[in-house]
């Protein structure tokens, strides 16, 4: 059976995207964000994952308001990235793995959860600054779950947490590559909010709360509704349910592997972090 | 206080909804069209007929002229979409926070920083 190696959550603000560009990794306001990636690498050799599962939001990318779909799975053979319109560098296709992508799909399907399967799906920043953070040198398949957290109502965050749980449970019994290893890749986050006269809205002790939260009490969230996550983490920080879903696959106990956060990157709170099975 | 501030109760947030879908779907439809590098061109060459084809609202055309994001989130424009109608005069969401906010984008940038303290 396929195996999960563990979880990452990564910030996905699109800057980072200009700042490699730049290679600005050293550059003092840069550097604090890129150091907390090095002990995210060193895990990834030890770990050597084959394909990676991302939980990610949609950003005006592949899904517009004539159709929303509230949870939707990637079952492409290729995942392009598109013209985001506000020019950042944009990045070859990532490979998909289909056959996980499936089985996914039936086992979620079989589950009750009422998902949309993308046999084609343009992914944005929210999919490529993170695999550009996590393999700078290439990468591995992916299979993107997308959740909706453009418009109003979104999942719950306890509906989130069960997807995910599903999800790890699907991995768990994909048993077409008995050997394969999978990486569970939450994307955005954390408190931060775009517009508004609220815009520039940050919460340090909400996020703090909220990662000790995944390794000690994971479902410590799933008390808020989705106006009251709004109110606590910004109208962009409610991406903490991608953070949610990534630790829900991994099931009971928890270790954290490593942690960073550091505010701003950009108008965000930054954070990386990576949990794996306890043993 | 808006009517959406009353209906969700977060001061300075539109929290976008079904009634924001729908005031704003217009709006949103030609910002996200401006995904297209052709059609920013198109934008750029002609503001008035390019609007007229997604059928803005006279306010919505107002705030676009004005480039008056806090009106255009008003009128349903969403975030995301905005950013790319923002994208095409390389504005950042630094430059964006500083506009909504009232603030100088060194004064914007410095309350973040203070965030992290």
């Amino acid at each position: 059976m396929a195996r999960i190696v563990g979880s990452i959550m990564s910030t996905h603000v699109p800057a980072i995207a200009n700042a490699l560009e730049r290679h600005d990794e050293a550059d003092p306001y840069w550097k604090p964000f890129f150091d907390g990636y090095e002990a995210v690498h060193s895990w990834l050799d030890e770990v050597q994952p084959d394909v990676a599962v991302i939980f990610h939001n949609d950003h005006g990318m592949n899904f517009f308001l004539d159709k929303m779909p509230t949870f939707a799975v990637g079952c492409a053979p290729e995942y392009r990235h598109g013209d985001e319109g506000w020019g950042i560098p944009t990045v070859d296709p990532y490979p998909g793995h289909p056959d996980l992508s499936w089985h996914l799909v039936e086992v979620l399907v079989g589950d009750e959860f009422d998902i949309t399967t993308c046999q084609e799906m343009l992914v944005d920043h929210a999919v490529t600054n993170p695999m550009k953070l996590l393999w700078p040198g290439g990468g591995v398949p992916i299979v993107p779950v997308t959740v909706n957290t453009v418009m109003f109502p979104y999942p719950s965050a306890k509906r989130c947490f069960a997807l995910g749980e599903a999800i790890g449970r699907a991995i768990s019994s994909y048993d077409v590559e008995p050997d394969l290893r999978v990486v569970i890749v939450g994307s955005g986050g954390l408190s931060h909010q775009l517009e508004g006269k609220r815009a520039g809205f940050i919460n340090k002790s909400f996020d703090l709360r909220f990662v000790e939260s995944l390794t000690d009490d994971p479902r410590w969230v799933t008390q808020f509704s989705g106006e009251d996550l709004v109110k606590e983490t910004g109208s962009q920080g409610v991406e903490l349910l991608m953070w949610l879903a990534a630790r829900a696959a991994l099931g009971g106990s928890v270790r954290r592997v490593t942690w960073n956060y550091h505010i701003p990157i950009s108008n965000t709170a930054a954070g990386t972090l990576v949990l794996e099975p306890a043993a | 206080m808006g009517e959406n501030t009353e209906r969700h109760g977060i001061p300075g947030t539109i929290i976008f909804d079904g009634a924001e879908a729908k005031r704003g779907y217009g709006l949103n439809k030609m910002c996200f069209s401006f995904n297209e590098e052709a059609n920013r061109n198109a934008f750029l060459a002609d503001e008035d007929g390019y609007c007229r084809r997604y059928g803005l609202t006279d306010a919505q055309r107002d705030a676009i002229r004005g480039r008056d994001v806090l009106a255009l989130l008003e009128h349903g424009g969403h975030p995301y979409y905005l950013a790319k109608f923002a994208g095409i005069f390389h504005l950042d969401v630094q430059d964006l926070g500083a506009m909504q906010t009232g603030l100088s984008k060194e004064e914007f940038k410095a309350r973040l920083v203070e965030a992290g303290r």
